[in-house]
């Protein structure tokens, strides 16, 4: 390897000392001079923080995988056999309803995420690609709702839920989360760059109605940001407390909320209260891992243009 | 527009020119008319329908009944003025809640901030893998904050805790992580920097790569060091991101409910109040004591604190990060300067 940037110097020899394969060039134009291949402590650091974000996953594991001592133990650092056996105390355990529990993180949490979608791939479109009187005013306005804590509301959605009869319903969390300013701001950034004019005008001119120009074109075009807006809406859903805490009953509750039941004993066994925790966590972790890409790629593109 | 003449023959064909059929000229054009100026209309309504009932009308909702004693068995309230917001202000409770929810968001969003520049600085560099370091750091996010509040709640456990364990082992000794006030937010803390870290890494990250290398070619001529060159250009592009972040941090942090709910059994903020916070307090005022009209008020309070704070954070970061990096814009007021010599000359070469 070349070791430009230990030294201030060579500087028009980027390209210098790179063996002639085009992958290569390729890295080094998105390089940075000083950056040759980082060494031991770059990759040291990183390690240290891979671990400190796995670490409290692994120990839980531990726990939820021994039994009401293991806690007691100075250092546990193996998993004990115990896993399923707390599994089935937190799962048979009446007071937490698990099943309904995961069926309901389920359903709703697709629900709202595929709500999210449409409704803010709609109005992006609208935002970013069609010019109407007040548009650019609406706009600021839906950005301007992302500062309104989510606490500003729920006593008088509490009221109106308990009105229709829909506390304890599902519905409850449901219905006010079908949409998202910040999945129509999201939309409306990347349809902005993501379509160019000409192509809509020439959907205009074949005759294509607004509808369809939006099918064909946009829905197509928006694919990408789609996906990752899904995946986001999906996992703030899944992990959702506060509302569905207040306005869900015991009976029948979300995932957080029947995790949070585990520990609402007067005896704690951490070893049950962690196996639910573990358990709680895979669908979210299986997700992770066929769909993380997207989420990084999705956290990244988005920063760049916010 | 819609045509009726034929279509030219270089277009290529298209699949359903088949079955396209000439269409009655008049309507179809005030058809498209329609189409024109009211779809844009059509599909932003979802969004503002659903906010109108759902945001728009529990916001205004929520003053209303700040405002009132509200009765829970007849459903509605008792107009009584800002004796509920005088109520909240005389709690000790309230201020408590209050110090604490601040201590909490300090101890978090500092530490993460640095933090996350830090990692994203690393993760900047020419790394191998890079997209598996980025998923690694990222893996906390989707770890709902409910199950990391009762990880580190067993970990932070003042008798067998993990961490009191490894403290007392190299001779520091045990730390009351569920008495001391300090102890307990800094506990807290620790579980939000652990979910929110990777997140603000990665956005602090894509920030980063966005900015011109060409810059930091020209610093290595001058001599520059990384760490020169990271203070002189990658800080200060990075400030729109930054307040990006910082304002999320702050109406999140102000915000924190789900951790603290779960740091003890009790949920309710610790035997002394040690880890009350101002949504805690809510919602033991709405849901614990059944009081809607004090809840209510709450939340208006804690709303303009939250307005308040993110003001006052724009304006320290627009001042404490200046825009060093690109040194060939004009501050504001050197552009007024010119426009003002520009002005003055015009004007003598009209005199």
């Amino acid at each position: 390897m070349s070791t430009i940037g230990t030294t201030p110097t060579p500087l028009a020899t980027v390209e210098e000392g790179i063996p002639n394969s085009a992958a290569r060039r390729r890295g080094a134009r998105t390089r940075r001079i000083r950056g040759s291949r980082p060494g031991f402590w770059t990759y040291a650091i990183l390690g240290a923080v891979f671990l400190s974000a796995a670490f409290p996953l692994y120990w839980s594991f531990v726990i939820g995988s021994g039994d009401s001592t293991t806690l007691r133990k100075p250092f546990p650092w193996i998993p004990g056999g115990n896993f399923f056996e707390n599994a089935a105390s937190v799962i048979t355990n009446p007071a937490v309803n698990f099943w309904p529990a995961l069926w309901n993180s389920i359903y709703s949490s697709f629900l709202i995420a595929a709500a999210v979608v449409i409704t803010s791939t709609l109005a992006g479109w609208a935002f970013a690609k069609l010019r109407f009187h007040g548009g650019p005013a609406l706009l600021v306005f839906v950005v301007a709702t992302m500062a309104v804590p989510q606490q500003l509301g729920v006593v008088p959605l509490y009221i109106l839920f308990s009105d229709l009869g829909w506390t304890g319903q599902i519905g409850a969390i449901i219905i006010p989360a079908l949409t998202s300013a910040f999945g129509v701001f999201w939309m409306t950034q990347y349809l902005r760059q993501a379509v160019p004019d000409e192509l809509i005008e020439a959907a205009r001119v074949d005759g294509a109605s607004m509808i369809r120009t939006f099918w064909t074109v946009g829905m197509t075009a928006a694919r990408p940001a789609a996906a990752m807006l899904f995946l986001f809406t999906f996992v703030g859903a899944w992990n959702n407390f506060f509302w569905p805490f207040i306005v869900l009953d015991r009976q029948n509750p979300t995932l957080p909320v029947a995790l949070s039941l585990l520990q609402s004993n007067y005896f704690v066994d951490y070893s049950v209260v962690l196996a639910g925790v573990i358990l709680a966590t895979i669908p979210l972790l299986l997700l992770f891992i066929f769909a993380g890409k997207q989420l990084v790629s999705g956290i990244m593109a988005g920063a760049v243009k916010g | 527009m819609t045509t009726t003449q034929p279509r030219p023959t270089t277009r290529a064909p298209r699949p359903d020119d088949g079955i396209r059929q000439p269409r009655v000229i008049s309507f179809s054009q005030k058809l498209s008319k329609w189409d024109l100026r009211f779809s844009p209309y059509l599909y932003i309504s979802p969004f503002f329908i659903m906010f109108a009932i759902v945001g728009l009308f529990p916001i205004a909702y929520t003053a209303v009944i700040s405002f009132m004693d509200w009765d829970l068995i007849r459903n509605e309230g008792e107009f009584i003025g800002f004796d509920q917001y005088i109520w909240i202000l005389s709690q000790p409770h309230f201020w408590t809640a209050l110090r604490n929810t601040f201590s909490i968001f300090l101890l978090s969003s500092v530490p993460q901030l640095v933090l996350a520049i830090f990692i994203a600085a690393v993760l900047d560099r020419n790394i191998r893998a890079k997209t598996f370091w980025r998923m690694a750091v990222l893996v906390p996010y989707v770890v709902a904050p409910i199950a990391v509040g009762l990880i580190f709640n067993a970990m932070f456990a003042d008798q067998s805790g993990f961490i009191n364990g490894i403290l007392q082992s190299i001779g520091i000794g045990a730390i009351p992580w569920h008495v001391e006030p300090f102890w307990s937010h800094v506990a807290i803390a620790t579980m939000v920097n652990y979910r929110w870290m990777g997140y603000n890494t990665l956005i602090l990250l894509a920030a980063m790569q966005a900015v011109n290398r060409d810059f930091y070619e020209a610093a290595t001529v001058d001599g520059a060091g990384p760490i020169r060159q990271f203070f002189s250009i990658t800080l200060p592009s990075l400030k729109p991101t930054l307040i990006f972040v910082i304002i999320t941090a702050t109406i999140g942090g102000l915000q924190i409910f789900d951790e603290p709910r779960v740091f003890d059994q009790a949920g309710r903020g610790g035997s002394a109040q040690q880890w009350l916070t101002i949504t805690l307090y809510l919602y033991d005022v709405g849901w614990g004591q059944w009081n809607f009209g004090r809840a209510a008020a709450m939340a208006w309070i804690l709303f303009i604190i939250i307005l308040l704070i993110g003001l006052l954070n724009l304006i320290i970061t627009r001042t404490l990060v200046r825009d060093e990096g690109l040194r060939r814009e004009l501050s504001k007021r050197q552009q007024r300067e010119q426009a003002k010599q520009a002005r003055r000359a015009l004007k003598e070469t009209q005199a």
